[in-house]
């Protein structure tokens, strides 16, 4: 068993907090990880993308091949776009659906999002919407995670092993809300 | 203790120095290498047990180095590739030194400069000294040859470099961890001459080097770092051959991109490098059974290079030399595939416009605010150079700022107005941050000073080492001005703003007070980095 992601946002919506979150829930699972991410000047306001990679034995490269990922995991819709060549032909999308402009070119949001519908059973997900009804605008991230998990070989109590794990240390009602912004992610449907 | 752990590359070699006992680490900021210092100065605040701090330059870094290791003690010094460009002459004289303490030098390339002005390759470097240089793959290896690396400095008494790329820094995979080793106890070097570079204990050294090739070249021939196999198809049908034609030499990253095709390939024979100097016996017995050899290295084609020579062999070789694979620009699996006969891999596409989104300034970022202030300031000038450095204000040269015309190196901002004055242009403005300009924009204005140029500094002085991640400054922002009015520069022409739109037409006119003024003047923009100060509230608010 193999699972790639690509994983896309914008620098400083949090990427690599998603991918450490199903990076967390692979190991305790016992499977391979393999997570590359971009730090330095590539990070300031720009496209950020890491590639994570999951599987039961070895996984030698930190890249993904083009045409090889199972999933496009998305915090914004214009850069759920940006590496579709590494997609897989079964591939899917999901995405969440509020665009980040900070670009004078940035494309009209209706066109985009049509765009993303094309795509093989593309999700567009209102994770500010869920993250506000589980009560903290920060959960966006975990929404996100818990629109991808139904994907990921992984169950459902593993990611909330994984989130005890890493929000533990910040009090009960923190991992609450954020296993509350998960669930609302992983029910979401387009 | 055995663990395992996610790590990155970077975290990896951290904890590969920790338990080889490190008692040192000197360092500098540099993506992608920040990272081991970070890990390193973490461990050292929680658990103590070894000295970690962050260095003014990656040469002051390096030198600091060498005094711990003169005591006896285990070193790491860090930092990115032209990092070793600040630190090559402690870095190259340091080969001749007879090594007492293991020094192990972390350089991390950046392949497709991802966040860097150009894609240097270490190895020559290494090779250039003629010390020895590990290249490990993966994070597990990162580990262990960190470890192995100060146990080879110490045998062979020679500096040993650990070469890494961002694309295994800053990638995350589980590590294996093993026992920890006691730091050695302190007992400076025997011998001063050994440590003694006067022209005439020089000599001796330096024949002491070229003799000790030889036990490198046997260590490097018998290596398990350098490894050779014959690769059988995954469907033995697929090949009638029993012996291979072709083959494969990898180093470093590139051997990773190479397994995940290998099963697609005919039998073949591979030799992996990651312990130089090359091994040229082996490479030599490898190369003189076939007739082809694909050449994959992550960075410039350093071996490739070397087997090619100037009278060409007979061998087929196909690298980076022949167009076999791009010259510039990281490895992935899917550039290698048509060096290796292997078809294309197509993804999905759009034929949707999808418009860069290139970096740029935070909103708000204090920098921001000194652009405006002097493009106005410069406009009314018929012709204005401003120079620039090597920061996060490098994002200057975007829109909607467009403030700044070079970038060339750290510190090389007030050299370069200095050089442009002199040539007769005004007004010169040198933009630099704090934190370039304690590494190396002190010794310029040292130089515009003695010969009184003509020109203004703006320091962008944001309390951070910003771009790397908001480390901190070696002198804190208080410090600047006595360090500026020591080196000499009119106190009346050390001038203090804050950048924020409301002082912005008060702060144009004393940028156009300081380039009228006809000598050094030194212009210091004074307002914290947005990010450094949420991070400093969110820590005090949580103690």
């Amino acid at each position: 068993m193999k699972y790639d992601i690509v994983l896309a946002g914008v620098g400083g919506q949090g990427v690599l907090s998603v991918a450490a979150v199903i990076a967390q829930a692979s190991m305790l699972e016992g499977l391979q990880v393999r997570q590359s991410e971009v730090h330095g000047m590539a990070q300031r306001g720009g496209a950020v993308v890491s590639h994570m990679r999951i599987a039961h034995g070895d996984i030698p490269g930190d890249l993904i091949g083009k045409g090889n990922a199972e999933l496009i995991l998305s915090m914004e819709p214009l850069e759920s776009l940006r590496y579709l060549p590494y997609l897989a032909e079964k591939g899917r999308v999901i995405t969440a659906s509020a665009p980040l402009v900070n670009i004078p070119d940035y494309p009209d949001e209706r066109e985009l999002l049509a765009e993303v519908k094309k795509r093989n059973q593309a999700l567009i997900v209102d994770a500010k919407g869920l993250a506000r009804e589980a009560g903290n605008m920060k959960a966006t991230n975990m929404v996100m995670v818990g629109a991808a998990s139904r994907e990921l070989p992984l169950s459902r109590e593993r990611f909330h092993e994984a989130i005890k794990g890493l929000f533990g240390v910040k009090g009960t009602a923190v991992v609450e809300g954020n296993i509350k912004a998960f669930e609302l992610g992983r029910q979401a449907q387009d | 203790m055995n663990e395992e752990r996610v790590l990155l590359g970077d975290e990896a070699v951290a904890q590969g120095a920790i338990d080889a006992g490190l008692s040192s680490a000197y360092g500098y900021p540099g993506t992608p290498s920040t990272e081991i210092m970070e890990y390193l100065l973490e461990v050292a605040d929680k658990k103590g047990g070894f000295f970690a701090a962050w260095s003014s330059n990656e040469k002051t870094a390096y030198e600091e180095a060498l005094g711990a290791s003169y005591a006896g003690k285990r070193v790491l010094v860090t930092m990115k590739h032209v990092g070793l460009n600040v630190a090559a002459d402690p870095f190259v004289n340091s080969a001749l030194l007879d090594i007492k303490g293991g020094l192990v030098l972390a350089v991390a390339d950046d392949p497709g400069m991802h966040s860097s002005q150009n894609e240097q390759d270490s190895r020559f470097y290494a090779d250039f000294a003629k010390i020895i240089c590990l290249e490990p793959r993966n994070q597990q290896e990162a580990y262990a040859m960190t470890r192995r690396a100060f146990d080879i400095s110490e045998e062979y008494h020679v500096p040993v470099m650990l070469r890494l790329v961002t694309r295994l820094a800053h990638s995350r995979a589980i590590v294996r961890t093993g026992a920890g080793k006691e730091p050695n106890p302190r007992e400076k070097a025997s011998d001063v001459k050994g440590w003694m570079l006067l022209p005439a204990t020089a000599r001796r050294n330096w024949s002491r080097l070229l003799e000790a090739q030889k036990g490198f070249a046997a260590l490097s021939e018998t290596s398990p770092y350098n490894e050779e196999r014959i690769v059988a198809p995954a469907n033995p049908a697929d090949s009638a051959a029993t012996e291979p034609e072709w083959g494969v030499i990898t180093t470093g990253l590139a051997r990773n991109y190479y397994q995940e095709a290998a099963a697609e390939l005919p039998l073949h024979a591979h030799l992996h490098i990651s312990l130089y100097p090359a091994p040229e016996e082996t490479l030599r017995r490898f190369c003189q059974k076939l007739k082809k050899v694909v050449i994959l290295e992550e960075g410039n084609p350093f071996i490739e290079k070397q087997l090619r020579g100037i009278i060409a062999p007979e061998l087929e070789i196909r690298g980076k030399m022949d167009g076999a694979l791009p010259l510039t620009g990281e490895l992935t699996p899917d550039t290698i595939r048509p060096a290796l006969g292997l078809p294309s891999r197509e993804g999905t596409a759009t034929d949707f416009t999808l418009p860069g989104r290139p970096p740029q300034l935070c909103q708000g970022c204090p920098h921001g605010d000194s652009y405006f202030a002097l493009n106005d300031a410069v406009k009314d000038y018929e012709e204005s150079i401003v120079t620039a450095d090597i920061g996060c204000y490098a994002l200057g040269a975007l829109p909607p700022y467009q403030s700044i015309e070079t970038i060339v190196c750290m510190g090389a901002s007030i050299g370069m107005a200095k050089g442009a004055a002199e040539a007769g242009s005004h007004p010169c403005v040198a933009v630099i941050g704090d934190s370039t300009f304690l590494h190396s924009g002190v010794t310029a204005l040292v130089d515009a000073v003695a010969c009184g140029t003509n020109m203004t500094v703006l320091i962008l002085d944001n309390s951070a080492v910003a771009m790397t991640g908001g480390q901190t400054t070696i002198l804190p922002s208080s410090a600047l001005e006595r360090v500026i009015a020591g080196i000499g520069v009119h106190p009346d022409h050390i001038r203090t703003f804050v950048p924020l739109k409301k002082n912005h037409d008060d702060n144009v006119r004393l940028l156009k007070e300081e380039m009228d003024y006809p000598g050094v003047s030194v212009v210091i923009a004074l307002r914290e980095c947005l990010e450094t100060a949420r991070k400093r509230k969110k820590s005090g608010a949580a103690q």
